[in-house]
């Protein structure tokens, strides 16, 4: 009945063995670089690479597909609007709209882009339990608090949906059925009301729990990662390809050059 | 007379927004090696009493000893909490790590063990506890009579002196209640346990204690100790 679901945490591919910590410096370096880059040639040379990741992670393609297609929907958008709204030479008129070069090339850049960083971040990133990824990014030395954010955002996303499913059904067994009048919306009001106060008490029991188990602020891990050897291979092809996407987006840095 | 483990003097305690106070120069007292059951209506203070005694909620007038030693500020309660464990009402509550054994271990953890040291203990508390196996389990997937023996084993894990249950018995079938009784009975602690089940008070308890707004009088199913 779980709403949350990680499809694609579990999995024994040579992309779920290596070490998590290196998996998170990878794919953030490549979606920044992707993120500004301007140039098909890198996007598309982005995208090849996202792939080979893909193709080691070696996901169930099916669910790989549906998770796309849910990011290119929104993609579509961009489709029925930057075209006909970006300045540049026209090719294509219907009535008063008009499709211009620069606004086809400009939003097929972005398509491939959103699809190559989404790759990478499903072979890469969605591959790591959220627990672990914590956990990772915790190493990583990133600020504790945003980290501990994230764990407990998870741990209690179940508890608040079980919470709101608690709240729904309450409000069926004494025959509530939506409709487009005020009762309806009242009743709403009320039902997103309530889940954010028993959130918030919620919030405050769980803490006083973990004071009472000697909890001062900093959390100790039983995890420690362990470095491989493939997690070194990975590190060695993988930044290398980023630093040849870099050089074909923006060639040598001025101080690099004779 | 040995000193008193817990001794509450004159404690004031209202909840902010509340009309009166669930305490007025309450007193309290409570020695070691005793094992109490607090009964009284709902609302009584029952959980609040428990909460004064961990520092969860500070009282506005009064005096609060344990072990000896005037509590007064968090500081002083981070040590109560090494000492005294706390079983919440709704494991829900307590139970907030990814699997099993990490909950339990967080306890261990906090107190400055080494990973493998509070691993060991973890399992150790498990094993007791009948939850050998469950290590790797996830915390929210547990029905609930497994998550409140959980719970009940993040408590045991931190080695406590002295164990304050918030009705242990809500939610669980027969088997498990029993199992909890010998529990308990085994475990040879002092503890309070706040519950309305008579029949469960009668087999875990030598006295039950009625909370009243002054104090606590030796309620319904008290027994006369030795």
């Amino acid at each position: 009945m779980s709403a949350i679901q990680e499809p694609f945490a579990e999995g024994a591919s040579a992309a779920h063995r290596l070490d998590p910590r290196a998996k998170v410096v990878v794919a953030a370096l490549f979606a920044a670089l992707l993120a500004v880059a301007q140039t098909y040639a890198v996007v598309l040379a982005g995208l090849a690479l996202a792939l080979i990741w893909l193709v080691l992670a070696r996901l169930p393609l099916k669910k790989v597909v549906a998770r796309l297609l849910v990011v290119n929907s929104f993609i579509f958008f961009l489709w029925l609007v930057l075209p006909l709204t970006y300045p540049g030479q026209v090719v294509w008129r219907l009535g008063p709209l008009a499709a211009t070069r620069e606004g086809l090339v400009y939003t097929g850049l972005i398509t491939l882009k959103s699809n190559a960083i989404i790759i990478a971040l499903i072979a890469l990133i969605a591959t790591i339990p959220v627990i672990t990824l914590g956990q990772a990014l915790q190493t990583l030395r990133l600020p504790d608090k945003l980290c501990h954010l994230l764990l407990f955002t998870y741990r209690y996303l179940h508890v608040f949906e079980q919470e709101f499913q608690r709240l729904v059904q309450a409000m069926k067994i004494r025959g509530f059925k939506p409709g487009t009048n005020l009762h309806t919306y009242r009743s709403y009001a009320y039902l997103a009301a309530m889940l954010l106060v028993h959130s918030y008490d919620r919030a405050d029991r769980v803490f006083q729990a973990m004071l009472c188990r000697g909890f001062r602020g900093t959390f100790y891990s039983l995890r420690t990662f362990s470095w491989r050897r493939q997690d070194g291979f990975f590190l060695a092809l993988s930044l290398p390809a980023l630093v040849a996407l870099a050089y074909l987006e923006w060639g040598f840095p001025a101080f690099l050059r004779g | 007379m040995t000193e008193p483990l817990i001794e509450l003097q004159n404690i004031t305690f209202k909840y902010p927004g509340a009309a009166a106070p669930v305490f007025q120069d309450f007193n309290f007292q409570f020695r070691e090696g005793q094992q109490v059951g607090l009964t009284g209506p709902n609302g009584a203070g029952k959980t609040t009493l428990l909460h004064l005694i961990m520092g969860l909620v500070k009282p506005q007038a009064g005096k609060i000893m344990i072990f000896g030693q005037e509590v007064s500020k968090e500081k002083d309660f981070v040590n109560v909490r090494q000492k005294v464990g706390l079983l919440f009402q709704n494991p829900d509550d307590q139970l907030f790590c990814p699997t099993v054994l990490e909950d339990v271990a967080f306890g261990p953890l906090n107190q400055g063990k080494a990973p493998a040291e509070a691993i060991r203990i973890a399992q150790e508390t498990m094993e007791k506890l009948g939850l050998t196996g469950f290590e790797d389990r996830v915390t929210y997937k547990l029905s609930g009579g497994e998550k409140k023996l959980v719970s009940l084993a993040t408590v045991l894990a931190m080695q406590p002196q002295l164990l304050l249950l918030d009705e242990p018995t809500t939610g669980l079938d027969t088997d498990t209640k029993h199992r909890l009784v010998h529990l308990l009975q085994d475990l040879n602690l002092s503890y309070m346990i706040v519950s309305h089940e008579d029949a469960f008070l009668h087999h875990t308890v030598g006295e039950c204690c009625h909370v009243h707004e002054h104090c606590c009088v030796p309620g319904p199913g008290h027994q006369q100790e030795n």
